[in-house]
């Protein structure tokens, strides 16, 4: 194990928060250069600095590929769980103990295909977990396989001739299934992102964020889209904030991603909801006595 | 004496689970053990406790395993289609060392098969079902209040062990109702994981002090903070690639079950001190074994029982042992035979072997296996 002392940093620069809520024993981490899950995984770790979340107290579940390995890297008691079951394990936990700050880091295929069913329930029974998704529109750890964010027409290591699949919104995928709070941020809109994690935690119901990152190692090469800097710079191009978004027609944002929370609306979250029912059936047991 | 009640073998079981702590039930609908997430349903909010009914089976594990990890005692329930679902899960909380008990009330297979008719289909499923060498621990009941007393036993065996425990209930057992008288209150023995309640402490998760069985177990939120991983970790929780390391995680995995097998086992024997010929079975098919039995006592021949109630570690020791005094085994089980090749590997060389299995939805009936020890 590495001494943490060994890995401070010589400059200002590295962000406390490393030492605050990450385990710099474990870092570096596995990440590619370029690859946008690192700037993905702090924005995760300023929403929590910025609540003022208890570190003993906020529970990391993450599931399998390359956004799972977060959960290693964060200090919080955390949980690397089986593909795509994250949601599911959450959900024993936060049911188990709804006091508990319950955040899931999951990759796109991870959350929309393997875990789809898990995703679209945990949002029609609106329980109070906040689901980040590092959405890199590829299966990174395997190596290059198109996922169901590929865009169509885009290759990949199985898509040798062109993805003929159409991809999945994966916000607009939550909020059909009913989330309460269904947003997108993105690796290059940094301070949006964090506001849009923050309000996810902070809401009371399930939340996903479904942040744009960047695969130049596999997607980006597969699909020349250049380098690292030139994908994030496309983000800055064609992201549009929802509140400009919604004055456009569909036509006008074909191949743009809107930025920003799509939607938000409370209705009763599930565990407080049974914790309700459990109230309400000791009140009428006493009275019966 | 405690109260006598009317129960059904699926009844007891949330009974029993109750009773052993279980605090969150996770399920999905799946006949023949849909009572089990009916009556948790009822009975759990009463407690003080949570039901959840899940989006599949696979989510059912995975909810069950998610609420031990925060601390409290889960119990998820299916029959072989979900059983056959929950495999992967179930290797993940027997390498994290989570304790549950998952329940399979065993129908005929395979695929959908005959899903009201009785089966014992499941047993090597249960020992081999999930990837990778694993240590395994699953009980078979053969009446209700054995259903009781075994769910009972099966989360004291996950909590003391760490171990996610298999109860293997067959459709004879989860339907049949009978008499059974509860245990009086405060009776039952009731075994906690050993905890640790430190924050801050820099203790390694997976490392045990001497005299441990396992490594005491922080729940999320109340404990240390701590890493939990389905990959090959060393002591402080975090995955390795190192050999040794994996060997030292693989072999302690192994030995927390096999060098407590004394602790573990249960078997029962009924008329085996003058006996020459056993019938070896368990759960639902005991049931029509005993009639066999006293039957053929009756005529004349010297029959005993050998029924295993935890035939995961198998009882290896107890059957060799016994097959050194006995002439034939006859197996009798709702398969094609299953345990029959453990039988087989453990006292074939001391006796002869017999067969009576059935599977085909029907059920294995006394006549059957009294003809197969009339046929000598």
């Amino acid at each position: 194990m590495v001494n943490t002392a060994d890995v401070r940093p010589k400059t200002k620069q590295m962000s406390n928060l490393v030492y605050k809520y990450m385990r710099p024993e474990h870092l570096p981490h596995i990440w590619c250069p370029g690859c946008g899950n690192g700037i993905i995984m702090r924005d995760v770790a300023q929403a929590i600095e910025n609540l003022g979340l208890s570190r003993n107290n906020t529970i990391i579940v993450s599931g399998i590929g390359c956004s799972s390995r977060a959960a290693g890297y964060l200090d919080f008691n955390t949980i690397h769980t089986t593909h795509g079951r994250a949601i599911a394990f959450a959900t024993g936990i936060k049911l188990a103990n709804p006091t508990l700050e319950v955040i899931v880091i999951a990759g796109d295929g991870d959350i929309s295909a393997i875990g789809g069913n898990h995703l679209i329930h945990a949002a029609r029974r609106n329980i109070g977990i906040t689901v980040v998704v590092m959405n890199n529109n590829i299966y990174g750890m395997t190596g290059g396989q198109y996922s169901p964010t590929t865009p169509k027409g885009a290759f990949g290591t199985t898509a040798p001739y062109g993805n003929i699949d159409r991809s999945f919104d994966i916000a607009g995928l939550a909020y059909g299934a009913g989330a309460s709070f269904a947003a997108r941020g993105s690796a290059y809109h940094v301070q949006q992102t964090i506001n849009i994690i923050q309000e996810g935690i902070r809401h009371k119901g399930f939340s996903l964020i479904d942040v744009a990152s960047v695969c130049p190692t596999y997607y980006g090469r597969k699909n020349k889209k250049g380098s690292a800097v030139d994908m994030l710079t496309w983000q800055k191009e064609n992201m549009i904030p929802v509140e400009k978004a919604e004055k456009m027609t569909r036509q006008e944002l074909k191949g743009k991603l809107v930025l920003g929370i799509i939607n938000q609306t409370q209705y009763k979250e599930f565990t407080f909801a049974y914790e309700e029912m459990i109230r309400r059936l000791f009140e009428e047991r006493e009275k019966d006595e | 004496m405690g109260k006598v009640v009317l129960m059904q073998g699926n009844e007891a079981c949330v009974e029993g689970a109750l009773a052993a702590g279980m605090r969150l039930y996770a399920g999905y609908p799946i006949t023949p053990s849909t009572e089990i997430a009916e009556l948790s349903a009822l009975r759990l909010p009463q407690v003080g406790g949570k039901f959840i009914q899940m989006e599949d089976e696979i989510a059912s594990i995975a909810c069950a395993i998610g609420a031990s990890v925060a601390g409290v005692k889960s119990m998820t329930a299916t029959s072989g289609p979900g059983f056959s679902l929950k495999q992967e899960n179930l290797g993940y909380a027997v390498l994290a060392e989570i304790p549950l008990v998952v329940v399979d009330v065993q129908r005929m297979g395979p695929s959908t098969g005959m899903p009201t008719s009785p089966s014992q289909g499941d047993m090597m499923m249960a020992r081999w079902g999930t990837h990778g060498d694993h240590p395994v621990i699953a009980i078979c009941p053969s009446s209700v209040k054995e259903v009781y007393d075994l769910t009972v036993r099966a989360f004291n065996l996950s909590e003391k062990y760490r171990t996610p425990v298999l109860l293997m209930m067959d459709e004879i057992i989860g339907h049949l109702r009978e008499g059974m008288e509860l245990p009086e209150p405060g009776s039952l023995k009731i075994v906690d994981r050993p905890t640790v309640n430190h924050p801050d402490s820099k203790r390694l998760p997976y490392r045990m002090k001497p005299g441990q069985l396992v490594p005491a177990m922080a729940p999320f939120g109340k404990g240390q903070r701590y890493n939990i991983t389905g990959l090959i970790h060393d002591e402080s929780g975090f995955p390795t690639n190192s050999t040794d390391e994996a060997e030292a995680m693989m072999s302690r995995l192994m030995h927390k079950i096999s060098d407590n097998y004394d602790d573990i086992k249960d078997v029962v024997t009924e008329n085996l001190e003058d006996a020459d010929i056993a019938i070896f079975c368990y759960g639902g098919t005991y049931r029509a074994a005993k009639t066999a039995m006293e039957v053929a006592r009756e005529k004349g021949y010297k029959v005993g029982i050998f029924r295993p109630r935890t035939v995961w570690p198998f009882p290896e020791e107890e059957l060799r042992e016994a097959s050194k005094k006995l002439k034939r085994i006859i197996v009798a089980e709702h398969n094609y035979g299953q345990m029959l090749l453990e039988v087989q590997r453990v006292a074939g060389r001391d006796c002869e072997i017999g067969f009576v299995g059935k599977w085909n939805g029907g059920v294995n009936k006394p006549i059957r296996i009294l003809e197969r020890i009339e046929e000598g």
